[in-house]
């Protein structure tokens, strides 16, 4: 089987795919790649159905030998790349002979380096996906120095580029943010959204992102009151007892005992994935237009 | 019944019992097993509230709720609900305060916990560790006041008016009476989880 060998690992590097979603019930999360279409590029660019496992690498760092001829692709924010020290092109494919060592820099913008692997990584699925469930505990532990990488049997014709490049992740997001289902909890959640001004805190991961700033006020009835555990959803805003929101990741605990004023669609959710600590956030209210 | 909006893609639907939970939730199960909710990701029951999510920009929550109006949460849904056995040697770290509390010797204890069928309302917590109902009553006890930092997968517990099994090692408030040897979540397994919501359960005592 054709591998890749791991020589240095960053700060956190995991193989993800699209994740297991529809395994709730059992009170497994859907984990898979926060930047969903960094990932979907990755396969593009190397020829693999958008579905495939790659790697998800925080913060760059990583190095890897080819043990074999395979093709790969880095993306998500711009990272410089080397193969046996060479720049090369992030956001287009690259081929590596046997023995040739690929680098990634650390990317000037952004959190979450994507990288794609002609045939996927391969190792074992488990409940329907390659994903690294940090909550949980499923799929594959984290990359470490001296592991081999399986990969699977190319199916397709690596593309020559792609409609996509990197784009600088801004200091200020706008994020927009649909009402309820416990938005009745607080006073004014609309206009209370709307009026403050958030940092993405640095103990932020794959499970939430965490908010630095105003605490969210509920109405005085519910002061203090508890919820009977419910399901919550990727990109729900939870505001826990200090009232600063947090919004569930992928890798989101299937249930919570914290009211949630609102949701992030999931099209606002990879801007979160590469948002760094210090980020501005800014959410923006919306309503349902169906209701 | 009301549907809270969850996002896009997704309603809550709050009820006022775990009764109208599990019919709620055997409801919509039934109308995705006919073929009625193709769109279907995931159907997530908890303590009073069901959360169904849908396949984006599909008419699926549409449907759902067509199901909704329709669903009569009186009347269960007719089903053979899955029967597991669980064999448990009671010997927790907390077998005679529960006794005590119960005002119970422990060998009675045992013969009610182990006497009743219970059935799985929801899962939470951890990968398949579910919550389930049918204690019998001097059973119904408050968490431990100080948790444990640890508490061994396998072991058996009660809190409140749930019993359930914890699946890996974790900290934990429940009262322990007892530990099996049965897994009971392992990823590489089909089905990976030993309880599902809906199953019924029956602990057998085992030496």
């Amino acid at each position: 089987m054709r591998t890749v060998t791991v020589l240095d690992t960053g700060p956190l590097a995991l193989v993800q795919d699209l994740g297991r979603p529809g395994n709730g019930h059992l009170g497994v999360p859907p984990s898979g790649a926060l930047d969903v279409p960094a990932l979907r590029l990755a396969n593009r660019l190397v020829g693999n159905p958008e579905d495939a496992a790659g790697l998800e690498v925080l913060f760059g760092g990583l190095r890897l030998r080819a043990d074999s001829s395979c093709t790969v692709a880095v993306t998500g924010p711009a990272t410089p790349v080397t193969v046996n020290d060479r720049g090369r092109d992030s956001h287009a494919p690259v081929h590596l002979a046997p023995g040739d060592v690929l680098a990634l820099g650390t990317p000037a913008t952004g959190l979450r380096v994507y990288l794609g692997f002609a045939g996927g990584v391969a190792v074992p699925a488990e409940l329907g996906s390659r994903s690294t469930d940090v909550l949980s505990g499923i799929g594959p532990a984290p990359l470490k120095v001296g592991d081999e990488l399986p990969l699977g049997d190319p199916v397709g014709v690596p593309a020559g580029a792609d409609e996509l490049g990197p784009w600088p992740a801004p200091d200020e997001i706008r994020v927009p943010v649909l009402l309820g289902p416990r938005d009745d909890w607080f006073d004014g959640a609309s206009a209370q959204l709307a009026a403050g001004r958030w940092q993405v805190s640095p103990d932020s991961n794959r499970i939430g992102l965490r908010c630095g700033g105003p605490a969210l006020r509920r109405v005085a009835a519910l002061d203090g009151a508890e919820l009977p555990s419910e399901p919550v959803v990727t990109g729900a805003v939870q505001v826990p007892a200090s009232g600063r929101p947090l919004v569930f990741l992928a890798d989101h605990p299937t249930t919570g005992g914290y009211p949630v004023i609102g949701v992030v669609p999931a099209s606002a959710l990879p801007a979160l994935a590469q948002a760094r600590p210090g980020t501005t956030l800014l959410f923006e209210p919306a309503q349902y237009s169906d209701s | 019944m009301k549907l809270r909006r969850c996002g896009p893609d997704a309603v809550l639907i709050e009820v006022g019992s775990l009764d109208e939970v599990d019919a709620v939730r055997a409801a919509l199960a039934a109308a995705a097993d006919r073929g009625e909710l193709p769109d279907l990701v995931e159907l997530i029951p908890a303590a009073r509230t069901v959360l169904a999510s849908v396949r984006s920009g599909g008419p699926g929550l549409a449907r759902l709720r067509d199901v909704l109006a329709t669903a009569d949460l009186s009347r269960p849904v007719a089903r053979s609900p899955r029967e597991v056995r669980i064999p448990v040697r009671y010997d927790g770290p907390d077998l005679d305060l529960v006794a005590r509390t119960a005002g119970r010797s422990a060998a009675e204890l045992v013969e009610l916990h182990s006497g009743a069928e219970y059935s799985v309302a929801f899962t939470g917590f951890a990968p398949g560790f579910g919550y389930l109902v049918g204690l019998p009553e001097p059973l119904v006890q408050a968490r431990l006041d100080q948790p444990r930092t640890r508490v061994p997968p396998g072991s058996v517990g009660i809190a409140g008016e749930f019993t359930g099994v914890y699946p890996r090692s974790s900290p934990g408030g429940w009262r322990l009476i007892g530990r099996t040897e049965l897994a009971l979540f392992d990823p590489r397994r089909d089905p990976p989880a030993l309880l599902v919501p809906g199953d019924r359960v029956r602990f057998e005592v085992t030496a």
